[in-house]
C-alpha cells in the first residue's frame, strides 16, 4: 500500500481538525502527492475564485514512497491555485518534513477556509490541533521554527512555516521546511498566509510498515540506488558541485540568459559557478561551500550548505548569517546573479539566505528585479519609485538593499512583491516582464535551448523547468541526446518529459533522480510499495492524465491557448554572440504539433475523446 | 582468601562477581537474610503489575549463576560482626571467619513518629514480601493511601493505579519527588497525577492512623482531610542498616565511614552501596546515596581493593529517573544549581514538557527533565566528563534541548576539512 | 577479529538511510523515530554526526541493569538487550554517559544498538561510507572510545 490512507482536513474557519479516508479510487488513478491532491483541489475548489480568498484551499501532499528507503523518498508538495499565475500551483520540496508527516500517519492535510487570527498546526501523530499562532505572526521562518522547536523542546520536531514576506502579501512567497527546503514557486506560501496560517509543526512515530510486497521493493530500491550511484550526474557531479554544474555549462553552450533576458551569456558567470563555491575565497581563505547535504533518503546529496564570508557587507555584524545554511542553487544563482548582473557569490549567497529566512522564490524575485532594472535603466523607474536606491544591472548594494525592502514588504519592496508582470505593467512597461501565465522563466534561454521554451510556454504552472525538464536531453544527452537548436521532435519530446515529471512528483520522488532513472526503473519501485498496476505504461498514463487534469483546471480558470506563449523578446529578438548567436524561440513550429499529440484541439483544449481516454 | 559478603543486594552480588574475576581461587561467600535469592527492589513496582514473575526481579539466574561462578549463597541474619576475631555469627549460632568482609547490608524504611503505623493495615514497600502484603490488600476499588511521594513512592504509583485503587498520596514537602525534582518538574508531577485521578496532597502530613470498621483504618492529615483506607503505604524515606557493626569500633556517620577505597575505619572491612557513606562526584563530600547505579559502583570498587587491586573511587554522580504513570522523569547531579552558576531552562507545562540545565563556568553540573525519553544518558556523560562546552554554552544557554548534540560536538571530530 | 562500526561524520549528508534502515530491522516499519542510530544536524557547522553505541568496554548499561536484562553477544560483542528480561526501569538509560540507551514508549522496553547480529544494517545502507562496519582494530573507533573514555573518568581509576 504505502499510502497511509488517511486525509487530515483542517477546517481554518471553524477550527476543526477531522480525519478522514483517502479516496483509494483517486490514488490509483492518481498516484499520490502532486496528481492526488490536484485531484482533490479540482474536485473541491472553484477554479475561478480568488487565489487569496477563503474559498481557495491549500494541501500538503505526501506520495506513497514518501518516508520510505526508495532513494530521494522524502518529497511533499503543496498545491493550490496560485495567486501569482491564477493557474494550479503546486510546489514541491525535500527536506524532512514530508516524510514526518507520512510516519504521523498522514497522507495529506487539506487546508480550508480562513482563519480570523493567527494560527498554527500542531500534528504529534494522531493528534492535530489547531494552536494560537499571534507570538509567531511577524517572525521569520527562522525565528518560527526555533521558537517551535523550544516550545514543544523536540530537536526532532518537523516545521514547514512561512516568513514575513508572505504576511506582507508578496505573490511569490514559499513554505520553507526545516529551515532552508521550500515549496518556493507560484506564491503558495502567500495563500497559506492569507489564511492566516503561520506553520505546521509535525511529529510522526507511527512509521510505515505497510509495503505491498516487500521483497521486491528492496530489490527495485536497491537496484535504483545503484544507477543512481553509477550515473555520472548523480553518482558525482550532483553531489560535488549541486545543481550549480549547470552554470559553466548553460553558459557555455549559449544557453544561459542575463540582465532580464536581455542577453545570453553572461561574463561573470564563473564567478558566480559551482567551482566558484568549492574555490577557497580570495578574503578569508575557506571555500562558499561548507559540505553537500541530502533530503530525507536522498543518496544524491545535491544541497549546497554554504557559508558567507564574516566580514562581507552584506552580512558584517549580523552573527545569524555567519553559519551555514542552505547555499546557491543553479536556477537561484542564475535569477539573482546572471539576470541581474551581479556576480558578488557572498551577497548571493546572502540573499538567498533571506529567500530561506523568509520564504520567497529566488527565481521569480531575482527576474523581478531585473525587470525593476531594466525598467530603471529606461527611466520608467526612478530613484523617487525605489526611495533613492540606484536600482542598475550589477550593482550589488542595490540588490542587497531592495530585498531587504522585500522581506518586510516596506518602500519599494511591496512593488517588487508583485512579481515583474504586475510590476511591468504597473510602470507601464509590461513587455519587460519574462514570464508565461505570471511566472518568470528559470535559467535556460528558449531562443538558444528550443525545447524548453516549448515546456515553458505550455506549463501548467507558468514558465518553469520543473514542469518538463527537456534540458537533460538538449544539453546533457539524457536520456538520448537532441540538437538544442532544433525544433524536430520537440513536442514528443515536452509531452514525455512532461507526463514523467507528473508520476515522480506524484510519488514521492525527487525529479533529480531522471538524470539517472527512466520509468523502468521508477515504475517497479512505486509497483512493489504500492497495491494496484503501476506498470510502465500504466504510469506514463497517470501522468498524462495529471497533466490534462491540470490543464482542464487552468481552463475552467480562464486560461486559453492564447496563455501559452512566449515572450516578444524570446521571438523575436535574436541572441547577440556567442554560439546560439542569432537564435529566436521558434514556438510556432512546436506548439500545434504539441498540442495534435496531446490529443487537444488547435485552441489547446483537450477533446472529449482524450478526456474519455483519460478518463476525465 | 575468604570473603564474606554481608547482604544479597546489587551491591553484594556485583562484588562477589568482581571479586570472582579478580581472584578465581578465593572463597566467596554472599550472606543474606531474604528468603529469595538476590533480587532487585527496582523490579517490585513491575512485580506489583504482574508485568513479571517474581522471578523476573532475580539479579542473577539463581539457578546457575551462583553456582557457575563459585559463589556461595547463604541465607542467614548476621547477628554479630567480630573485627577482632575476623568472624561473623549467625542466627543458627554458627560462626564464620573472613580474612575480608564487606558490609552491603543496605538500608531499610524509616518509620515516622506517626501513632497508628503499627495497624496491620500499614505497609511499606521495599521488599518482596511487602510487595506481596500489597497486591494482598490492594484490590480494585479499595483506597489506598500512600505516605510519602519520593522516589519510591512515585515508582509504585503506577502499580497501584493499574490495580485500579483509588489512591491518596500524602507528602510533606511542597510538591513531588521533592529530593529529587525541582519546584517546575516535580509540580509537572503533581498536575499530571492529579489529571489521572489521584488525590494528591502536597506540604500535607499524616497525623493519625486508626482503625475502623470492615478492616479500615482512618487517616487524619494536618490539613484537617480524614481519609478512609483499606491500605496505607508509608514510603518516607530509607536509612543504612548499620547496627550490624555497633560497637565494633567502626566509624559510622549518616552511614559507614569509607575512603575512597570503600574500606571502613577498620583496613579488612569494607562497606558498599545503601549503607555506606560513599564520596559524591558533584560535592566531593561523603554522603549516603541509595541508589542502584551506587550500588553497583561501590560493590565493584569494594571488591577490586578486597582482592587487592587498588582502585579509588572518584564518586557517584547522584541521578535518578523515574515514569509516574507514563511520565518520565529525571535528574543528575546538582540539579538544584550552586551559587554562582547559571542555568537554562525551558518549561512547557501544557505538553508537560520541561528541561532544566545547570552549568558552572563552562561545564555542566546538574540537570532535570520532565518528558524526555531520548538520550538523557548523555547528561550523565556531560556531567561526569566534564567537558568543556565552550561555544556550546550559550548555544545551551538558548536552547537546552541540544545536550546530545552539544556532546556529540565537543567530544568527536565533525569530520572538518 | 571483531568488528566495530566507523563512523566518519565528514561524509555523513544527512540522508537518514541509516535510520530508515534499522528501524525496518529492528520494527518492520520505516520509522526514524524507532531508530537505534540518529544522525544529528549541525546547522550551523554544515555538519551531520550519525551516533549510536560504541559497544564500550564498560558497558555502563549492563552494570546498572538491575534485572541482568543485558548481555555481550560473544559473536559481535554487542551488548544486548534481552526483552523477555528487561522491565523498563530506564536505569540503563541514565547510566550510559554515551545516551545510546534509549527507552521505547512503544515497547515498554529499553533500547539500543545490537549491531543486527553482525550484519548492521545502517552500514549496509549508508550510500557515502559514512557508516561502515570493519576490523575494529583499525577503525578510528578506537580513538574515538579512547578520546571518550578519557573524557569520561570511569567510576574508578586504577592506583
Amino acid at each position: 500500500m504505502s499510502w497511509t490512507r488517511k486525509i487530515l482536513r483542517v477546517n481554518l474557519t471553524k477550527g476543526s481538525c477531522t480525519s478522514e479516508a483517502l479516496n483509494m479510487d483517486w490514488a490509483k488513478e492518481y498516484l499520490g502527492q502532486r496528481g492526488l491532491a490536484s485531484k482533490y483541489l479540482t474536485e473541491e475548489v472553484d477554479p475561478k475564485c480568488d487565489p487569496l480568498s477563503a474559498e481557495n484551499k491549500m494541501i500538503m501532499a505526501t506520495g506513497p514512497l514518501t518516508g520510505t528507503m526508495a532513494s530521494t523518498a522524502g518529497r511533499y508538495s503543496v498545491i493550490t491555485k496560485g495567486p501569482l499565475t491564477g493557474a494550479i500551483a503546486c510546489s514541491n520540496s525535500g527536506g524532512y518534513f514530508g516524510a514526518e508527516l507520512k510516519f504521523a500517519g498522514w497522507d495529506m492535510i487539506i487546508f480550508e477556509g480562513k482563519s480570523d487570527k493567527p494560527v498554527y498546526l500542531n500534528i504529534q501523530d494522531d493528534k492535530a490541533e489547531l494552536c494560537d499562532g499571534s507570538h509567531i505572526w511577524g517572525k521569520s521562518a527562522w525565528e518560527t521554527d526555533d521558537i517551535l522547536h523550544a516550545t514543544y523542546q523536540d530537536p526532532q520536531m518537523r516545521i514547514a512555516c512561512i516568513g514575513r514576506t508572505a504576511e506582507a502579501g508578496c505573490l511569490y512567497a514559499g513554505v520553507i521546511n526545516d529551515k532552508h527546503r521550500a515549496a518556493g514557486r507560484s506564491g503558495v506560501g502567500t495563500v497559506m498566509a492569507s489564511k492566516n496560517l503561520k506553520a505546521v509543526t509535525v511529529r510522526g512515530t507511527q512509521g510505515i510498515g505497510n509495503i505491498d510486497n516487500a521483497d521486491s521493493f528492496f530489490e527495485s530500491t536497491d537496484a535504483g540506488k545503484a544507477v543512481l550511484a553509477e550515473n555520472a550526474v548523480t553518482g558525482q557531479g550532483l553531489p560535488a558541485f549541486g545543481t550549480q554544474v549547470l552554470m559553466n555549462v548553460i553558459n557555455g553552450v549559449g544557453g544561459l540568459p542575463a540582465h532580464n533576458m536581455r542577453d545570453v551569456g553572461f561574463a561573470g558567470a564563473e564567478n558566480i559557478s559551482a567551482e566558484a563555491m568549492a574555490e577557497p575565497r580570495k578574503s578569508d581563505g575557506k571555500p562558499n561551500l561548507t559540505t553537500n547535504a541530502a533530503c530525507f533518503g536522498c543518496t544524491i546529496a545535491c544541497g549546497r550548505i554554504s557559508t558567507i564570508d564574516k566580514t562581507h557587507f552584506s552580512v558584517k555584524d549580523k552573527p545569524q548569517y555567519h553559519g551555514a545554511s542552505g547555499g546557491l542553487e543553479y536556477e537561484a544563482a542564475w535569477a539573482l546573479g546572471a539576470d541581474t548582473g551581479i556576480d558578488d557569490l557572498d551577497a548571493l549567497t546572502y540573499v538567498n539566505f533571506l529567500c530561506n529566512e523568509d520564504g520567497f522564490d529566488p527565481i521569480t524575485f531575482g527576474s523581478t528585479v531585473a525587470a525593476a532594472m531594466e525598467m530603471f535603466e529606461d527611466g520608467a523607474i526612478t530613484t523617487e519609485d525605489t526611495g533613492g536606491i540606484e536600482l542598475k544591472f550589477g550593482s550589488v548594494e542595490a540588490f542587497v538593499a531592495v530585498t531587504e525592502l522585500l522581506v518586510t514588504g516596506e518602500g519599494f519592496g511591496k512593488d517588487l512583491g508583485l512579481g515583474s508582470k504586475r510590476l511591468c505593467e504597473k510602470y507601464g512597461r509590461p513587455e519587460l516582464s519574462m514570464t508565461v501565465k505570471g511566472q518568470e522563466f528559470p535559467a535556460y534561454d528558449p531562443r538558444g535551448i528550443q525545447g524548453i521554451g516549448l515546456n515553458y510556454a505550455t506549463s501548467n504552472r507558468g514558465a518553469c523547468h520543473l514542469r518538463g525538464y527537456t534540458i537533460a536531453s538538449e544539453i546533457l544527452g539524457i536520456p538520448v541526446k537532441t540538437e538544442q537548436t532544433d525544433t524536430d521532435g520537440k513536442p514528443e519530446l515536452v509531452k514525455a518529459f512532461q507526463d514523467a515529471t507528473a508520476v515522480v512528483d506524484s510519488a514521492g520522488l525527487c525529479i533529480f533522480t531522471t538524470f539517472a532513472w527512466g520509468m523502468d526503473n521508477i515504475a517497479p519501485q512505486i509497483d512493489a510499495a504500492c497495491e494496484g498496476d503501476w506498470s510502465v505504461d500504466n504510469c506514463l498514463e497517470v501522468g498524462e492524465r495529471i497533466w490534462n487534469m491540470e490543464r482542464l483546471f487552468n481552463q475552467a480558470a480562464g486560461f486559453t491557448a492564447n496563455d501559452d506563449k512566449l515572450h516578444k523578446r524570446l521571438l523575436e529578438e535574436a541572441i547577440k554572440s556567442g554560439p546560439t548567436e542569432g537564435q529566436v524561440n521558434r514556438l510556432g513550429e512546436m506548439l500545434p504539433k504539441y498540442y495534435e499529440i496531446r490529443g487537444w484541439s488547435p485552441e489547446g483544449e483537450p477533446t472529449a475523446e482524450t478526456r474519455q481516454r483519460l478518463s476525465l | 582468601m575468604q570473603h564474606i559478603i554481608i547482604g544479597a543486594g546489587p551491591a553484594g552480588v556485583v562484588a562477589a562477581e568482581t571479586l570472582r574475576k579478580a581472584d578465581p581461587e578465593a572463597n566467596i561467600t554472599i550472606i543474606g537474610d531474604e528468603p529469595e535469592p538476590p533480587y532487585s527492589r527496582m523490579a517490585i513496582p513491575y512485580y506489583l503489575i504482574n508485568n513479571i514473575e517474581e522471578s523476573g526481579s532475580y539479579l542473577r539466574d539463581p539457578k546457575t549463576h551462583y553456582s557457575d561462578q563459585n559463589i556461595e549463597l547463604v541465607q542467614q541474619t548476621v547477628d554479630k560482626v567480630d573485627v577482632t576475631a575476623k568472624q561473623v555469627t549467625l542466627a543458627d549460632g554458627s560462626s564464620r571467619s573472613y580474612d575480608m568482609l564487606l558490609i552491603a547490608t543496605g538500608s531499610r524504611p524509616i518509620s515516622p513518629p506517626i501513632p497508628g503505623l503499627d495497624l496491620p493495615q500499614v505497609s511499606s514497600c521495599w521488599t518482596l514480601a511487602d510487595a506481596r502484603a500489597i497486591i494482598e490488600r490492594a484490590q480494585s476499588g479499595s483506597n489506598v493511601v500512600l505516605i510519602g511521594a519520593g522516589f519510591i513512592g512515585c515508582i509504585i504509583l503506577e502499580a497501584l493505579v493499574r490495580r485500579g485503587v483509588n489512591l491518596s498520596v500524602v507528602e510533606m514537602g511542597n510538591r513531588m519527588v521533592p529530593r529529587m525534582l525541582d519546584e517546575n518538574a516535580g509540580g509537572l508531577l503533581k498536575r499530571w497525577c492529579v489529571d489521572k485521578g489521584i488525590d494528591v496532597h502536597t506540604s500535607c502530613s499524616v497525623d493519625a492512623i486508626s482503625a475502623a470498621d470492615n478492616d479500615q483504618v482512618d487517616v487524619s492529615l494536618s490539613d484537617g482531610s480524614k481519609l478512609s483506607a483499606a491500605l496505607v503505604i508509608s514510603a518516607t524515606g530509607v536509612k543504612p542498616n548499620t547496627e550490624l557493626l555497633d560497637g565494633t569500633g567502626i566509624e559510622i556517620d549518616q552511614g559507614i565511614k569509607v575512603n575512597r577505597r570503600m574500606q571502613t575505619s577498620n583496613a579488612d572491612v569494607y562497606a558498599a552501596g545503601d549503607v555506606a557513606q560513599g564520596i559524591d562526584f558533584s560535592t566531593g563530600n561523603y554522603e549516603v546515596q541509595a541508589i542502584q547505579p551506587t550500588a553497583t559502583d561501590h560493590g565493584r570498587i569494594a571488591a577490586l581493593n578486597m582482592a587487592g587491586q587498588g582502585s579509588e573511587h572518584q564518586g557517584t554522580l547522584n541521578m535518578n529517573v523515574l515514569d509516574t504513570l507514563g511520565l518520565v522523569s529525571c535528574s543528575f547531579g546538582l540539579w538544584m544549581g550552586v551559587d554562582g552558576g547559571e542555568q537554562a531552562e525551558l518549561y512547557n507545562a501544557d505538553e508537560f514538557q520541561y528541561i532544566n540545565l545547570q552549568f558552572e563556568g563552562d561545564h555542566l553540573i546538574g540537570a532535570s527533565s520532565v518528558g524526555k525519553t531520548q538520550h538523557i544518558g548523555v547528561l550523565r556523560g556531560l556531567i561526569e566528563s566534564k567537558v568543556h562546552l565552550g561555544d556550546w554554552k550559550a548555544r545551551l544557554m538558548k536552547d537546552p534541548t541540544l545536550t546530545m548534540d552539544a556532546y556529540i560536538a565537543c567530544t568527536q571530530e565533525l569530520g572538518y576539512s | 577479529m571483531q568488528k566495530s562500526l566507523n563512523i566518519d561524520p565528514g561524509k555523513c549528508t544527512g540522508c537518514l538511510q541509516c535510520e530508515m534502515a534499522c528501524s525496518y530491522e529492528h520494527t518492520g516499519t520505516f520509522n526514524p523515530s524507532r531508530s537505534y542510530i540518529k544522525v544529528f544536524t549541525f546547522h550551523y557547522e554544515g555538519r551531520f554526526a550519525p551516533y549510536t553505541c560504541t559497544q564500550c568496554d564498560e558497558a555502563w548499561c549492563q552494570r546498572a541493569c538491575p534485572v541482568d536484562a543485558i548481555s555481550v553477544d560473544m559473536m559481535t560483542g554487542a551488548k544486548v538487550i534481552s526483552d523477555d528480561k528487561c522491565v523498563g526501569c530506564k536505569v540503563c538509560t541514565i547510566a550510559c554517559p554515551f545516551g545510546t540507551v534509549n527507552y521505547s514508549q512503544a515497547t515498554g522496553k529499553v533500547v539500543k544498538c545490537d549491531l543486527c547480529g553482525g550484519d548492521p544494517q545502517c552500514a549496509a545502507a549508508c550510500p557515502t561510507d559514512a557508516i561502515t562496519y570493519v576490523d575494529a582494530d583499525w577503525t578510528g573507533y578506537d580513538k574515538m572510545m579512547a578520546s571518550a573514555s578519557k573524557s569520561l573518568p570511569s567510576a574508578e581509576v586504577t592506583a
